[in-house]
């Protein structure tokens, strides 16, 4: 079972944003996409959550995603986007719930409680989310994500974690935190996408990853294929010096300088 | 995963609260409703009708009159229009995604208020056996018509693509109420006196008007309107995490937003069609509402409803005894009540507005 966009090319205006990007991801597994500033890495997960209009082919779990009933996509996948707003003052628990009312397999009570929990937010139930700090929201926002699809597999079918940049704002345990949920949920059945910036992380906690560049897909890899100091120049335009972590067999990546 | 049973509800509910609070609202409507069955030009008191249920006496035929012919066709129409307002402003809040939003903003309110104009003025061109058939109904036909006309250009100039730009319709209902001001102006200027007057008091809503044939032309549009609307609750809830989150939990937003404008267009035309402008209704009760109970829109809609059909009815009570015996228009009782309370609301909770 696979979450698999083809060929996916998206307009703005008159500039491509995405030409021609194709991505495999399987179920059971993390896959990082990385890339700079205005890659498409965004507009890659709007095309895949169809909230983009785009060209090209996506099939969640062998079936095309178009002609599917939004309720029907929700029970398979939760996309946590990149910034969140909220009209109306709700409460914490109240915006978790919205995840889980898709009135699915999810829907059982006590999941908003467990997933605010497993983000480490014990006791934020009915704090307004407008309070919060930048971080605690985006862990509320993340675990309404998690309420949605609390369940890696359901009906024998994997779920999706689509979630874009989720460790942005998060300390830095925060960010361990957040990247042991997705390695969990991929390890349980499921299937996980994020957006990441942090390249260490993603070398420690994504099977694989995706590196976008200027709308198009440059490489896709474990770990170790895809970051090396040749390619992560030639994405970011900057010099990295690739190491290995003395601990385990992970790449490493150090700033060195600002040009290439 | 953990157990899921092990962890208990959260200690205050504000969604079972908020249901709660229905009735008690549904008590607010009982009391508003007698209260405005029993008081008018003749007294007939709860105390005397229930005396004469009681011992079997018949009653009057004045009291019958004038409880059934007169003051329980204003109860009802009053009940539909202030329920129609305050579920359409919750709606329209909630699709905005702004608590300022009112139920005009679909462009219903200057469509029709044009098609009144229009009426009122170039009504009395018409022929005399054209007054005759058509009469008094003239004035509310065309307010309903120039109400769906504008939501239908609004819908149309903001719909591109079978996806609806709110922001579009906002921008371009602004510049719809503008041109309908302006040709309202230029009707009123070639008005003779009684029209301006008419026209005034039009503009100032009133249920004096009121009788079971127009119960009959407006509660069956009002009462499927609100049946919609009412379903809109969890959607718009989505809504409020913004359009591309709404859809990722499984809302059909374009759905969504078709069927809160047409209960909204089908909602509001009914009830200014009947009863003229009658303001605040749509965006004070649904900000009571939120301070009360929550933002939740599956209570807040069935609130509103009984909450702004229990208030229209008290405005009207009290617009029918301060200056006994003429009646005061009811759209400036619930001005003179409503825009005080909304100023307090803003001051109180400048968080509300803010976000
Ligand atoms: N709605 C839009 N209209 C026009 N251009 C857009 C729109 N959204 C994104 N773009 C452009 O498309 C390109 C890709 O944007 P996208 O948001 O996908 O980048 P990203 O890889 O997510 O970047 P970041 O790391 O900053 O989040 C950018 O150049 C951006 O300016
Ligand atoms: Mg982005």
């Amino acid at each position: 079972m696979s979450l698999h966009a083809t060929g996916i090319r998206v307009r703005y205006g008159h500039r491509d944003a995405l030409r021609g990007v194709t991505l495999h991801a399987r179920a059971g597994e993390v896959m990082a996409i990385v890339g700079p500033n205005g890659s498409g890495k965004s507009t890659l997960l709007g095309a895949i959550t169809g909230t983009v209009p785009h060209e090209g082919r996506v099939m969640l779990n062998g079936r095309d995603v178009i002609g599917q009933k939004p309720w029907a996509l929700a029970a398979q996948r939760a996309v946590l986007p990149q910034t969140s707003q909220l009209a109306f003052p709700f409460s914490v628990i109240e915006i978790v719930r919205m995840g889980l009312q898709s009135g699915t397999a999810g829907d059982r009570p006590g999941v908003a409680l467990h997933a605010l929990r497993r983000v480490g937010l014990d006791g934020y139930a009915d704090r307004p989310f407008q309070d919060l700090s930048g971080g605690e929201a985006q862990r509320v926002m993340l675990a309404r994500v998690l309420a949605q699809v609390w369940a890696p597999v359901a009906h024998g079918q994997p779920r999706w974690l689509l979630l874009d940049e989720p460790v942005a704002s998060l300390d830095i345990a925060h960010q361990l935190q957040v990247m042991q949920i997705a390695r969990d949920f991929a390890d349980a059945g499921g299937g996980v996408i994020a957006v990441m910036h942090d390249l260490n992380l993603s070398a420690l906690f994504a099977d694989r990853i995706a590196v976008l560049a200027d709308g198009q897909c440059i490489a896709t890899g474990t770990p170790r294929e895809v970051l090396t100091d040749a390619m992560l120049s030639r994405a970011y335009g900057c010099t990295l010096r690739v190491s290995a972590l003395p601990t385990a067999d992970v790449p490493f990546i150090l700033p060195h300088a600002a040009t290439a | 995963m953990a157990m899921i049973s092990e962890l208990q509800a959260p200690p205050r509910d504000r969604l079972s609260r908020a249901r709660t609070l229905h009735w008690a609202l549904v008590g607010l409507l009982a009391v508003c409703s007698l209260a405005s069955l029993q008081v008018g030009a003749t007294d007939i008191t709860l105390t005397t009708l229930l005396g004469k249920l009681a011992t079997g006496e018949t009653l009057g035929r004045m009291e019958r009159v004038v409880l059934l012919d007169i003051r329980l066709p204003r109860l009802a129409l009053g009940a539909l229009v202030g329920a129609a307002l305050a579920v359409s402003g919750a709606a329209m809040q909630g699709l905005f995604r702004n608590p300022l939003a009112d139920p005009g903003i679909v462009g219903v309110g200057a469509g029709a208020g044009l098609g009144a104009i229009l009426a009122i003025v170039l009504g009395a061109l018409l022929p005399a056996w054209a007054v005759g058939t058509v009469g008094n109904q003239l004035v509310p036909v065309a307010a309903f018509l120039g109400g769906w006309g504008s939501t239908i250009l609004l819908y149309r100039v903001s719909t591109r693509g079978g996806r609806t730009s709110v922001a579009t319709m906002l921008l371009a209902g602004i510049a719809l109420g503008a041109l309908a001001g302006a040709l309202s102006g230029i009707l009123v200027y070639i008005a003779d006196d009684t029209q301006l007057r008419d026209l005034t008091f039009w503009g100032l809503g009133s249920l004096a008007g009121a009788s079971w044939a127009k119960v009959l032309a407006a509660g069956p549009l009002i009462a499927l309107s609100l049946g919609a609307a009412l379903m809109l609750g969890r959607g718009l809830n989505g809504l409020a995490l913004g359009e591309a989150t709404a859809a990722h939990i499984g809302i059909d937003v374009q759905r969504m937003k078709n069927i809160a404008i047409l209960a909204v267009a089908g909602a509001t035309g009914a009830a200014v069609a009947v009863s003229g402008g009658i303001g605040f209704i749509g965006i004070v009760v649904p900000h009571l509402l939120r301070l009360a109970s929550g933002p939740d829109h599956r209570a807040l809609l069935l609130n509103s409803a009984l909450l702004g059909a229990s208030l229209l009815i008290l405005a009207d009570v009290i617009a029918r005894v301060v200056i006994a015996p003429a009646e005061l228009p009811i759209g400036i009782v619930t001005a003179v009540l409503g825009a005080p309370v909304f100023l307090w609301i803003l001051l109180r909770r400048r968080g509300l507005v803010d976000t």
